[in-house]
């Protein structure tokens, strides 16, 4: 890592719908290994959210404990974050999404932080349908603490010192499918071009979005064994479907790539145009992609790319049947009732 | 004896039997007498033996009172202690379909048996009226016993089943089966027996969950978080219910959300997640939630993130014994958490008070930037209570603390969310989305400067923490004051009391003569609990634990002398009554004095 993020950048520098360059989207310098997984993704989150054109501000960003929950001081520097408590993300987001609706909020989590400590709250936010982009960064390992087995490691995995993890791996994006999530999806930290329509498209959705992204520990789990490291996703990788997401704006017909077989609607009306790998895999069928999962995890492969999205989801604001309105703008006129209506309560209880 | 008595009520869990107690009572209540009702209820559905306590008292003590004038037993299972427990001259009022055992019998008290069960099977076909108009007999019984006014019970029934008006003829009917039982049997009106009075006034009777549940409504929650578990969960329903109805948009669409959460973990996690993002939100749960929410309440104090939280307190862990009160999760709450921590306690003592309490709560952390424990109890919580009526000044404002929007943020160079500008201790905070380039920041527990900035620089944390310290001195002057009853010599010992100790402490006061009190109604303790303490030679502290959990506070906070402060406690798991409170000071009045 170097200490001084350079503030010269070029003055042609691209620019969105805003009219701001990736600049507003960075956040400040990160404090993880060089080579980090993590690291990529935060630049992927960035350059989703300047796709997007998203304003920076509208933006919260959560995250519990570890390495992976450090990332969010390394994006969108604009926006508020909260680094909440171990494996608490969940329920600091779900409150947040309560109280505000209208913002949209990145959750970035760890297999640790998901998959052990936070998996009560993990599966509960999954299952209420909370509208958020829910990103693990996966590498099978506590970085943070130095090291440790987390409970992602596949059974036979072999960390840097050698031992081989006898445990069985909690597959996340499997069971969000079986906790009925409403768009799942994995990617691998170097696949950027994977990565970003991913993000985009999660960011578009409509409830809770998971990216289970296998993000390599190069300190602690980028040894050969490890099915976690670089070289290993790299050859185990096998995709759902090549993928170009398009905003809302644009002009659909012209940005499908060759050979399109399915697009999907997002709820905001941007599309996702899937070019499938996978004959048996449909986006809108669940089966299916707990098939394709599945098919994947006995040939030992890695399956990425969208896995499930139900486009016409119902988030937990509709559910709940709140205001439209965010809870936190109401005014106090709004919210108590008056002492004429509290006489009448004082008189039923005489 | 008119109008100062106890009438306990031994039922089986899951009969029917809360709405006909509940009938008596507020029966009374409604003759213009003081009374006052207590549930002793079992960790159960169906099946266990439960008790209703109803004290009547002319001279308004709503305290409990040991010593059972009138029982009236329908649960077999626990006749044998129910008939221990009556007072010498008591009654005691029974089914008499099967017979009483001869050696059940006792020559103080007087049985009155009424053939409940044959009486209801006879005259009701349905399974369950049968089983549930016994209770409505009983209070038919009762009412010529002890002479309820008809009219008021009829006026009662008519009020609970508005809307199921069928209801109302065959409840009558059982009422009337008792009263004619009663008086063709036996001789009434009993000695012990209610007249009309006019000593209610305005008051209410309600139970102080529900206050609580109001408060929220009106002190502007709009999310709650909860997870299920006795005796808090009824602050959550009445919040559903009232707000339902309150807080219903044009879009008929609700202008709150409530969640019940997957763990008490979750709840508080999302009290501080909506907090943080501008929404007043609460929770409410006992003494093993507050175990289990220690972490994220720890992460509050030192984000400074306001929330409030509901403690009900119950009798420790597990189940069983947590279905009755006790005070004790004064040390729990008060400095709960990793690190070091204090955190803003408030102490209810009616139904009023939880009102008034929780609709302030807000305010107070909000202003404070800090979670706000409101310290109810069981008896408090769940029982119907006698009380002033709820009041809402509708000029008031909610004080939303110190507070940066966009125009304020545009009028400053640098914002600082942990810089104390005011040199009080609070800083001021930003909402996220506040403004398109100012105010964000990323909130951390500790290891930050004054800007928000990272950083795990030693002087920085210590300045922190020494801005902490003098906030929680600034708390002192917000928290609401203690009440003080002083006489017009000052007293040479007083009493401490808090919550629900108070009924009884004061009724202890009027046994006792010359001792002064003060009701604690806050934590931390302001100035006012300082001067009070120094005048006196011996602090007797009143409380519903084991070990004496405020006397340790006010030990600590104080840096006092520990002998001083002689504890007054009860803790087995029913209230605290004033005869105990007499007993435990007279020991030391007649002991003399050493100096």
């Amino acid at each position: 890592m170097s200490y001084v993020r350079p503030k010269f950048r070029h003055p042609q520098l691209p620019k969105n719908k805003l009219g701001y360059t990736t600049r507003e989207y960075e956040g400040s310098l990160s404090t993880l290994c060089a080579g980090c997984g993590h690291d990529s993704i935060s630049t992927a989150i960035v350059q989703a959210c300047f796709e997007l054109s998203l304003e920076p501000h509208r933006v919260a960003k959560l995250s519990g404990i570890g390495c992976s929950s450090k990332t969010p001081a390394y994006f969108l520097g604009q926006s508020h974050g909260f680094n909440s408590v171990h494996g608490r993300m969940p329920s600091v987001a779900t409150g947040a999404y309560l109280a505000n609706r209208d913002l949209i909020y990145i959750g970035i989590s760890g297999d640790g932080d998901t998959a052990s400590i936070g998996m009560g709250q993990f599966v509960h936010a999954v299952r209420r349908n909370l509208n958020l982009v829910y990103i693990v960064m996966n590498n099978g390992c506590y970085g943070l603490t130095k090291g440790q087995d987390s409970a992602t490691a596949d059974v036979g995995s072999k960390s840097k010192a050698g031992s081989v993890n006898p445990f069985e791996a909690i597959d996340l994006a499997g069971m969000a499918l079986e906790l009925g999530a409403t768009f799942v999806a994995q990617s691998f930290s170097g696949d950027k071009t994977q990565l970003v329509p991913l993000i985009k498209a999660a960011l578009s959705h409509n409830g809770f979005a998971l990216i289970n992204v296998i993000s390599p520990c190069v300190t602690f789990n980028n040894n050969p064994g490890s099915t976690k490291s670089y070289d290993f996703v790299r050859e185990h990788m096998d995709a759902t479907a090549t993928m170009d997401f398009v905003p809302l704006q644009s002009v659909i017909s012209a940005e499908y790539g060759e050979g399109t077989k399915t697009v999907v609607t997002m709820h905001d009306g941007s599309k996702l145009a899937l070019n499938k790998l996978e004959a048996e895999w449909d986006p809108s069928d669940r089966v299916s992609a707990v098939r394709a999962l599945y098919n994947a995890r006995l040939e030992g492969e890695v399956l990425t790319g969208l896995l499930f999205v139900d486009s016409k989801s119902t988030e937990l604001h509709d559910i709940m049947q709140t205001s439209k309105r965010p809870l936190n703008s109401l005014h106090q006129s709004e919210l108590s009732p008056g002492n004429e209506k509290l006489q009448k309560i004082n008189s039923v209880l005489r | 004896m008119v109008n100062d008595f106890v009438v306990r009520f031994a039922n089986v869990n899951g009969t029917g039997s809360a709405s006909a107690n509940y009938l008596f009572a507020k029966s009374i209540f409604r003759m213009g007498i003081p009374v006052s009702p207590k549930n002793i209820f079992p960790s159960n559905i169906q099946g266990l033996p439960t008790w209703y306590e109803v004290r009547v008292s002319e001279k308004g003590y709503l305290g409990r009172r040991e010593g059972i004038d009138i029982a009236v037993s329908v649960n077999p299972q626990s006749i044998v202690e129910d008939i221990k427990g009556i007072a010498p001259g008591g009654y005691f009022i029974y089914d008499s379909t099967k017979p009483l055992h001869e050696e059940l019998f006792r020559a103080d008290v007087t049985f009155l048996g009424i053939p409940m069960m044959e009486t209801c099977n006879r005259e009701f076909s349905d399974p369950r009226q049968r089983l549930l108009f016994k209770n409505v007999m009983y209070v038919g019984a009762l009412s010529a016993l002890i002479e309820i006014e008809y009219t008021v019970l009829e006026q009662l029934i008519g009020e609970q089943f508005k809307g199921k008006e069928k209801l109302i003829a065959p409840n009558l009917k059982a009422l009337q089966l008792g009263i004619d039982y009663a008086r063709e049997h036996f001789e009434c009106p009993l000695p012990m027996r209610l007249e009309r009075r006019d000593l209610v006034g305005n008051q209410i009777i309600t139970t102080g969950n529900s206050a609580c549940g109001l408060g929220a409504v009106y002190g502007g929650a709009t999310v709650a978080a909860w997870y299920p578990i006795t005796p808090s969960t009824s602050v959550a329903e009445a919040f559903d219910d009232y707000a339902s109805e309150l807080r219903i948009d044009s879009e008929g669409r609700k202008n709150f959300a409530i969640i019940q959460a997957e763990d008490e973990l979750a709840a508080i996690g999302m009290v501080i997640g909506a907090n943080w993002n501008g929404s007043r939100a609460f929770t409410a749960t006992s003494g093993p939630g507050v175990s289990l929410m220690n972490e994220f309440l720890g992460l509050a104090y030192f984000a400074e993130i306001p929330a409030v939280l509901i403690d009900v307190q119950r009798v420790g862990p597990s189940t069983g014994m947590p279905t009755r009160t006790q005070q004790s999760d004064i040390t729990l709450a008060a400095y709960a958490s990793h690190g070091d921590t204090k955190h803003v306690l408030l102490f209810p003592s009616t139904p009023t008070e939880c009102f008034e309490m929780t609709a302030k709560s807000f305010d107070l952390a909000e202003q404070l930037q800090t979670p706000v424990i409101i310290m109810s109890d069981l008896d408090l919580g769940m029982n119907d209570h006698m009380c002033d009526p709820f009041t809402w000044n509708d000029k008031y404002e909610y004080d939303r603390g110190k507070l940066l929007d966009a125009d304020d943020l545009e009028k400053i160079t640098r914002f600082g969310r942990y810089l104390d500008v005011d040199n009080d201790g609070i800083p001021y905070r930003t909402f996220p989305a506040v403004h398109p380039s100012k105010g964000a920041y990323v909130v951390r527990g500790t290891s930050r400067d004054e800007y928000a900035t990272y950083t795990e620089d030693s002087p920085a944390y210590k300045r922190n923490m020494d801005r902490l310290v003098r906030k929680w001195n600034t708390a002192k002057t917000y928290v609401p004051k203690p009440e003080v009853y002083q006489k017009h010599s000052p007293a040479r010992d007083a009493m401490l009391f808090f919550g629900t100790t108070t009924q009884s402490a004061l009724e202890a006061r009027d046994y006792l003569g010359s001792i002064d009190a003060m009701r604690l109604k806050s934590f931390p303790f302001c100035q006012e609990v300082a001067d009070f303490i120094v005048k006196y030679d011996r602090v007797f502290v009143l409380e519903q634990n084991r070990d004496g959990q405020m006397r340790s506070l006010l030990i600590t906070e104080f840096n006092a002398d520990p002998k001083k402060f002689i504890s007054v406690l009860n803790y087995d798991g029913l209230p605290i009554t004033a005869a105990q409170i007499v007993d435990q000071i007279s020991i030391h009045m007649t002991s003399g004095r050493k100096k």
